[in-house]
């Protein structure tokens, strides 16, 4: 058995550097390395999910290549201003909202030269994290054509149950308008929907246990819609 | 001494059953009952935490001589804080459905009593080979728990196994219900207990 060093003041403190400085050195390099194969899967993540919630892919298996091929052929992108105009020499992919808030991206799928879904990145607080999701509308720009939500850091099994397959089909074919043709978005309850309760075509049953997360979502999506709102406004005019 | 003596081979054998950490030392349930729904989440799980343990061991036997006691703790899981981050980056570069699926449970492998626990009961002690069969015996028998209970989860819970559907449509036809239970983590307390229970008759281990 060795001989235990004397402990000193100096040695401990030593020792807690010492081992910082390796740890350290160890995670940084680690980071560093892995960063760029991080970043492609984050990349293409963000691609699936555009592309799931405008309804264009429904599992996760396919290949990146083909995947990014089929994002390249149908998903066409521009960005517009809080007053619904495109900007020009902007890329979709590339906005952060945190850096340019007042600039919009929208990503559109194409079907023969025409726009047949739209697909607008949401995000905001909930109960413990940032929710980055994606809400994407049919081409009336009322009704949902599906919603995604790629990440978040929600308490597992409560409100991280967002992601799951049961709590976003439940926003499809949900309106955002109503009669008067005012936004209201979409709502999470708390709870489940009563039989018969006002305003079903907006409002989706909420998770129990998650009533917070779903006050975070309704608030932040609502926003999201309303900043899209002058660029819905000049589109649907366009149609009619 | 030989590397496979068969006093190191019970350092790999003996946390299999007479000492299981989740069956006997009720350790490591959280994680148990949270990555068990699927088997895919399940075994990637179980090879983290092997890794984890059987490294984390192996490096604080290394420096069990020099590390001044009364910082020993932080110093474990600074060890041990690295490696899981590690692991978490290699997962999120290599295998990121998978990592997405696991979401904070990799990283909760630090908080995991099982490897603390393994660092302060033998890697102090033992010299690295030791530890570091300790280690890897120790994640096997907790792989083994997890994985047992992942089977049961999947098959009971959603009719699949590896996602492959296992049980045939005409089965649903007739009537036959996934057992939406298991899904759930109360699923996964039932399957434990039990298995404990058959555990515990086995090794004739009483409290």
């Amino acid at each position: 058995m060795a001989s235990k060093p004397r402990i000193t003041k100096a040695y401990t403190l030593g020792f807690a550097a010492a081992v910082t400085m390796v740890c350290s050195v160890l995670l940084a390099s680690a980071a560093t390395l892995l960063k760029e194969r991080q970043d492609q899967n984050i990349q293409l993540d963000i691609k699936y999910n555009i592309l799931s919630v405008l309804g264009l892919v429904d599992n996760r298996d396919m290949e990146a290549d083909k995947l990014l091929s089929l994002y390249d052929e149908n998903v066409k992108t521009f960005v517009v201003d809080l007053k619904g105009k495109e900007v020009e020499g902007r890329i979709a992919e590339d906005i952060d909202p945190k850096k340019d808030p007042d600039l919009l991206p929208v990503y559109t799928r194409q079907d023969k030269g025409k726009i047949v879904a739209y697909c607008l990145p949401t995000q905001g607080k909930a109960l413990w994290s940032t929710v980055k999701g994606y809400i994407a509308l049919e081409s009336d720009l009322n009704t949902v054509k599906g919603i995604t939500f790629y990440s978040h850091a929600e308490t597992p099994g409560l409100g991280g149950e967002i992601d799951k397959e049961w709590f976003t089909s439940s926003f499809k074919g949900k309106t955002i308008l109503n009669s008067q043709g005012e936004i209201v978005s979409v709502e999470v309850v708390k709870g489940k929907i009563r039989d018969g309760a006002k305003g079903i075509e907006h409002k989706v049953d909420g998770i129990s246990g998650a009533t917070l997360t779903g006050n975070g979502l309704n608030e932040f999506i609502k926003a999201t819609l309303e900043k899209y709102e002058p660029y819905f406004n000049i589109t649907r005019g366009g149609s009619s | 001494m030989s590397l496979l003596s068969k006093k190191n081979m019970g350092f790999i054998k003996d946390p299999l059953m007479d000492n299981n950490p989740i069956a006997t030392q009720v350790l490591g349930i959280c994680s148990a009952l949270a990555v068990t729904v699927q088997l895919q989440t399940a075994i990637v799980m179980s090879i983290a935490v092997i890794l984890v343990l059987a490294f984390s061991n192996v490096l604080i036997s290394l420096v069990r001589n020099k590390v001044p006691s009364n910082i020993r703790i932080i110093v474990e899981l600074a060890i041990i804080a690295t490696l899981v981050i590690l692991v978490d980056q290699v997962l999120k570069a290599f295998l990121y459905d998978i990592s997405k699926q696991l979401s904070v449970f990799v990283g909760l492998i630090i908080t995991n009593c099982i490897v603390l626990g393994r660092a302060e009961a033998f890697a102090l002690q033992n010299k690295p080979w030791p530890s570091f069969l300790d280690g890897i015996g120790n994640g096997l028998g907790y792989s083994m728990i997890l994985i047992t209970v992942a089977f049961g989860r999947e098959i009971l819970g959603s009719g699949t196994l590896f996602g492959f559907q296992l049980i045939p449509d005409a089965a649903y036809a007739a009537g036959y219900q996934n057992m939406g239970l298991m899904v759930l983590a109360p699923g996964a307390f039932i399957l434990l207990g039990l298995i404990i229970w058959v555990q515990r008759t086995i090794t004739g281990i009483t409290e």
